[in-house]
């Protein structure tokens, strides 16, 4: 088979090429030169003020709550609906919220936390008053993690799934506790589901736009939202572009962080 | 033995519920007021289907739903097609070229959408392209043909290769024996790809906003929408989508239930 069918590819590496790497290669462009079409590095000064520093900090910041309150929620979850006798079917029910439009499922947090909305009209009843729920960053937070807990669940589930159970009897025959099994035998080889659970919840929340737009408000700028108003509002190419190049750079470091903290884990499991 | 679990059992059917209601709450809720005649959903009037009347007269919601629907249709056929024949093609590399080739077709899953939208949007206006329909479906087919392309590769690497070369030293033709030994053997893969790419195309909202201006789609619609305030035929909406979504993914369970009950019968 091989050698056969490569012409195969043809079309496809063509239409790569224009789609892929041709956009990068623009984006860098944008990136490194000025208005005058001139190599320039004055985009990433001007990124380094520490307003733009502040929006980025606050971004990783609340990526890394919600990414943290998605483990600390969602392993629990996906531990239980592995040991399930009907973990199949509820982990579907867990997985389908997903499926849903994700504008319609942080729209539905927006209506339910508006002044007038149902929570409020609870909290009234109940005597608290009106509260302001909407537009801060716990706002942000709770549709962030609403969003992007089942991106955690579905991972760390499916490796508990594939994981040899002969495993955890063999260290409970052999006199571990429950405590010791779990840490020893159970979070080790869960490990490549909690990393790829991490990447995918930290990624979409460090990026998004729409939920900070929605829940937090115009005034509530995340690192999105700055890349975003710099193309659709101030029109500055080379700055939007600049930015995003700094996102690529900050999430592949971060995915080589957590895939180096994932591969000491496995390590582990060999010397176990 | 087993009453000693009991409590334990109890615990942790109480978690999964009280996390399955953080789930469904909201939307259930929303779904209930999409029947209620008031406004606001501080006082529940009383049971109609006025807002899925309005739903369906809004000229607005209907062209959002035509060009959600081409999109999804249209990139997912074309995107099964090149992602297909892209993937068989790659497969006769050698593993260096592989290597590479999958890794460049990695890149626009492994981008935020974000980046991707921008990227394309400047390539685009630098194309002298205008952003609009055509822009919009370009850009899905974009990150459609990866997931079919990942979808495919399995399959693939599953394939019995002798079969494709018995077929050709009998004397078949490369195409005969592409149609009648390698189609057959990778088609579970091909559809996956084709119902995650309309699947993905139907939800896409960052990479549309950015790549058509002048044109919205369903998400670009809601996302518009949801900024100018309430808006009773959104619960509408959303209560159709998540019946149409329910149905699609029962449709897929099925199916794979179907596949697995099958190649369980094999073994």
């Amino acid at each position: 088979m091989k050698g056969r069918n490569r012409w195969y590819a043809a079309p496809y590496i063509a239409w790569m090429i224009l789609f892929t790497v041709v956009p990068m290669g623009l984006l860098l462009y944008y990136a490194f030169t000025d208005g005058n079409q001139s190599f320039s590095l004055a985009s990433f000064q001007k990124f380094l003020d520490p307003v733009y520093i502040k929006v980025l900090g606050r971004s990783l910041w609340l990526a890394f709550l919600c990414t943290l309150i998605c483990l600390v929620l969602g392993y629990p979850i996906s531990y239980l609906l592995a040991h399930h006798k009907h973990g199949n079917f509820l982990s579907m029910l867990f997985i389908l919220p997903m499926w849903m439009n994700f504008l319609l499922r942080t729209y539905a947090w927006m209506s339910l936390l508006e002044n007038t909305g149902l929570i409020n009209r609870l909290l009234t009843a109940i005597g608290f008053g009106q509260v302001t729920l909407l537009y801060n960053s716990g706002a942000v937070l709770l549709g962030m993690v609403y969003n992007f807990l089942p991106f955690m669940i579905l991972p760390i589930y499916n490796s508990l799934q594939r994981m040899d159970r002969s495993l955890v009897e063999a260290a409970g025959d052999l006199g571990a506790s429950p405590a010791a099994v779990f840490r020893r035998v159970t979070l080790p080889l869960s490990m490549p589901g909690v990393i790829s659970g991490i990447t995918m919840v930290f990624m979409p929340a460090v990026t998004t736009f729409v939920i900070s737009r929605l829940l937090g408000g115009s005034q509530f700028m995340l690192f999105g939202d700055l890349i975003e108003q710099q193309f659709l509002q101030a029109s500055n190419w080379n700055f939007g572009s600049a930015l995003s190049v700094i996102m690529m750079v900050l999430i592949l470091i971060g995915m080589a962080i957590v895939n180096k903290l994932g591969g000491n884990q496995s390590e582990g499991r060999t010397i176990m | 033995m087993k009453k000693k679990f009991s409590l334990r059992n109890w615990a942790s059917n109480g978690y999964l519920g009280v996390m399955l209601v953080f789930f469904y709450a909201p939307i259930v809720m929303l779904m209930a007021f999409s029947f209620s005649s008031e406004k606001s959903r501080a006082t529940w009037g009383h049971f109609t289907f006025k807002w899925y009347a309005e739903l369906f007269q809004n000229p607005e919601i209907l062209s959002a739903l035509r060009t959600t629907v081409l999109v999804a249709l249209i990139s997912a056929v074309l995107a099964t097609i090149i992602g297909t024949i892209a993937a068989i093609g790659i497969y006769g590399y050698k593993n260096s070229v592989r290597t590479v080739l999958m890794n460049l077709t990695y890149l626009p899953i492994l981008n935020p959408d974000i980046v991707t939208g921008i990227s394309l949007m400047i390539l685009f206006v630098f194309m002298k392209l205008n952003l609009g329909f055509f822009t919009m479906l370009l850009s899905h087919m974009v990150f459609n043909i990866p997931y079919v392309i990942y979808s495919v590769w399995p399959k693939l690497n599953q394939m019995d290769k002798s079969v494709y070369e018995a077929a050709m030293d009998l004397g078949a033709r490369p195409a005969y024996a592409m149609r009648k030994v390698i189609l057959p053997q990778i088609a579970p893969g091909v559809v996956t790809g084709f119902i995650l790419a309309i699947t993905l195309s139907i939800d896409d909202f960052v990479i549309s906003f950015f790549t058509s201006s002048g044109v919205q789609n369903l998400s670009i619609y809601i996302y518009s929408a949801a900024r100018r305030g309430i808006d009773p035929t959104l619960y509408a909406l959303m209560t159709l989508m998540f019946v149409v979504v329910l149905t699609l993914l029962s449709i897929v369970n099925l199916r794979s239930n179907k596949q697995q009950t099958t190649l369980d019968k094999r073994r």
